[in-house]
């Protein structure tokens, strides 16, 4: 089961380490994380996304909830909720048409292209893990050089709590 | 709001200890705490000069499990604070409450790798409540008031306060608050009592109800509501190896501690029960066995001041969160609100009478006269009701849990959850520097004795009389037995050695009293010597180094699948 938990914390240092180290000591996985200051510069909400069954997420929550430098955890029902994450990729270009298709693909997706070059494009996306990875199967043939992801930020939809 | 006072980091430490209620702190000096040994010259809280960091944090720990206030210990920077993590990983485990104070390298040489710089707050995290490191000499104050509180409300824990030797050193103006907040930690709820009321109906409503308490009972000190729900409820009483004496063990529904060591009574009943009323336990591997097949067949209703712990191990029907013995105050008030009180005896109940009785008769011990179980019941018959034990960690450790009873609730104290060897002896000065009128005893075997038997000089030095009970079978005695049971005898790395040390002499070398007892007479004799002595005593016990503990549920196996002795 994936799970999207949006987790407000004390804008300090050495809380992300202690928020990583705490999946790492109960052998919990992240498997993406976002951090960002909130509008309120004295806290940083991170965005962690996980896999694991009910049981071993709802001990996720707790043991962060528990957590004294945790001000709010929430687990996020990902049809309530706006979450995106932006991604690069370089891809490799090899034929004349290759800049073409890439271009109508990152289309499709309602990506961006930057840094045309004679052997490389890259792509801007910015959508849901699942998006990404379909873009990304698809770039596959044409051959990703490289690729950059931020992790999931995500934001609870208004009426929704 | 106090009123603003200047004066340097390390008297800010102090002060605010002070008014803490803080009269002891444990520890050892070093360059980068030497402004805050300074100010003991200036202020009313002893040193007690360990002659090791983790004995420090151990009596800092035994200290606060007796006073269940936070024991302090003081250790430098680099290897002080490396050496007391071991202690603050045993507290944590345990749930002890501590506030540990170490010196840092100045600010400027932080991440420079300088002289004895560790990143002791990088380290320590996974093993405390909370870390602080304050930068600047004015967050002091402030510091050590949240530390305090942080350390004992709640589930109890570790918290460790680093401060770079600078920050100690620099002239600030101190403000002493009264109040504080801290946003993410709310360790205070409201008793549940719809989930209590409905904890009453299960019990009724089971064929075959049990309550298990676990340390929780005994950090809450909730002895009398667990005995009047036992009483009015008419349940069986099994323990956790760390509630061990959260019931007086010569009650008649006490049937001991579950678990690997645990009584055959107690595994027996508790692995028949179809519901169990679980008290601030966390279902250790050690305690239930198998978790699956503990689980099986049984409705749990689990209460515990810590959220995280409902579901983590074992999953519970009925959850009550919240403070052990508040909930359990709401508990005895329904039960006398609604008159209930049983006195008819069930078949259960007749059950678990008989299974005790019978366990009585037949537990095969020790033919010999220096047997564990004769030993121990000997220091019990001897000791007053109100003694405090201490353990190490090994074969003594669960022959102490098999046959020495705990009578008055909250005297028995052991390392639990991390089986810290060492850790008895230290805890031991740091119980009798808590509770200095009644007798403290180390119940210890030679191979935990020897790891921290160094801090004999700080109980003679320092005028700490406590008894260290060796039984001494002149080997790794735990770790023998597994060789014995499980690898076919091969008998590695367990030999201590006769007599090396010669522990009376040992004990003598440090100016205490050192008694070796070879005969029950012998026995009798020192014990009593031991608590008519102003100095501290070790009494040297030889036991035969076959003996093992029994039952035993080996690893990864079930209650129910207890060895017995043949």
């Amino acid at each position: 089961m994936w799970a999207i938990l949006s987790i407000l914390v004390e804008n300090k240092p050495g809380i992300l380490f202690k928020v990583t180290h705490l999946f790492r000591a109960r052998d919990f996985n992240i498997d993406s994380i976002s951090v960002g200051v909130t509008e309120n510069p004295e806290y940083s909400k991170m965005t962690i996304t996980t896999v694991g069954d009910e049981k071993q997420i709802d001990q996720i929550v707790k043991q962060l909830d528990k957590m004294i430098d945790t001000v709010k955890v929430e687990r996020l029902d990902e049809h309530k909720t706006v979450y995106r994450e932006l991604s690069i990729f370089k891809i490799k270009l090899s034929n004349a048409n290759d800049s073409m298709e890439i271009n109508k693909l990152a289309n499709a997706y309602g990506g961006k292209v930057h840094d045309v070059k004679k052997d490389s494009i890259m792509v801007e996306l910015t959508a849901t893990p699942d998006q990404i990875k379909a873009f990304e199967e698809l770039a596959k043939p044409f051959g990703i050089l490289d690729v950059a992801r931020t992790g999931v930020a995500a934001l609870q939809r208004s009426g929704a709590e | 709001m106090s009123k603003m006072e200047n004066m340097i980091g390390a008297k800010a430490l102090m002060t605010a200890m002070e008014k803490e209620g803080v009269k002891e702190v444990f520890g050892l000096p070093g360059g980068a705490n030497l402004p805050m040994y300074d100010e003991f010259a200036r202020c009313n809280i002893r040193h007690i000069l360990t002659r090791h960091e983790q004995s420090a944090a151990h009596m800092a720990d035994g200290f606060g499990r007796v006073s269940r206030k936070p024991g302090v210990c003081f250790a430098t920077s680099g290897p002080g604070a490396t050496n007391i993590l071991t202690g603050i990983a045993t507290a944590q485990a345990d749930s002890a409450p501590m506030v540990a104070v170490t010196g840092q390298v100045p600010t400027p040489m932080i991440g420079k790798d300088a002289f004895q710089e560790s990143d002791i707050i990088g380290m320590a995290n996974p093993v405390v409540k909370y870390a602080f490191q304050p930068r600047q000499a004015s967050e002091i104050p402030e510091v050590v008031k949240k530390g305090f509180f942080i350390a004992e409300t709640g589930r109890p824990g570790p918290v460790l306060i680093d401060i770079p030797k600078d920050v100690q050193q620099n002239e600030a103006e101190m403000v002493f608050p009264d109040e504080f907040k801290i946003q993410g930690y709310h360790p205070w709820t409201d008793p549940d009592i719809v989930a209590v009321e409905k904890a009453i109906d299960m019990l009724l409503h089971s064929q075959k109800p049990v309550i298990l308490a676990g340390g929780g009972t005994i950090i809450s000190s909730a002895f009398a509501e667990l005995q009047a729900v036992a009483e009015a409820l008419m349940l069986p009483v099994v323990t956790t190896f760390k509630g061990k004496g959260a019931f007086p063990e010569n009650h008649p529904l006490s049937l001991g501690p579950i678990g690997m060591h645990g009584h055959a009574e107690a595994n027996k009943i508790m692995s028949e029960a179809d519901c169990v009323l679980a008290i601030g336990t966390r279902f250790s591997d050690r305690s239930v066995g198998t978790f699956e097949e503990f689980e099986r067949g049984l409705k749990i209703i689990h209460m515990d001041v810590d959220p995280a712990e409902i579901g983590k191990n074992q999953t519970a029907q009925l959850a009550v969160v919240g403070d052990v013995q508040m909930n359990l105050r709401i508990m005895v008030k329904l039960l006398l609100q609604k008159a209930i009180k049983k006195t008819e005896e069930t078949p259960w109940l007749k059950h678990v009478k008989e299974t005790k009785a019978y366990w009585k008769e037949n537990l095969k011990l020790h033919p010999g006269e220096m047997g564990a179980a004769k030993i121990l019941r000997k220091l019990r018959e001897i000791l007053p009701k109100e003694s405090i034990i201490t353990t190490e960690v090994g074969q003594h450790q669960m022959w102490a849990s098999l046959f020495y009873d705990v009578i008055q609730p909250g005297t028995f104290f052991s390392s639990t959850g991390l089986g810290t060897m060492g850790w008895g002896f230290p805890a031991s000065i740091g119980a009798k520097v808590a509770k200095p009128d009644v007798p403290v005893v180390d119940i210890a075997g030679d191979g935990s004795f020897a790891m921290t038997e160094n801090s004999l000089a700080t109980a003679v030095l320092e005028d700490i009389p406590v008894i260290v009970f060796v039984l001494n079978n002149f080997t790794l005695g735990m770790v023998a037995q597994w060789q014995r049971t499980f690898y076919d005898r091969r008998m590695i790395g367990v030999d201590q050695g006769k007599y090396c040390p010669d522990y009376v002499k040992l004990a003598k070398s440090y100016g205490a009293q050192g008694i070796r007892a070879q005969s029950m007479d012998e026995l009798d004799k020192a014990i009593k010597d031991a608590l008519s002595s102003n100095v501290a005593t070790v009494i040297d016990i030889p036991i035969d180094p076959e003996e093992d503990v029994l039952p035993f549920v080996a690893p990864g196996t079930s209650l129910k699948d207890m060895i017995l002795p043949s």
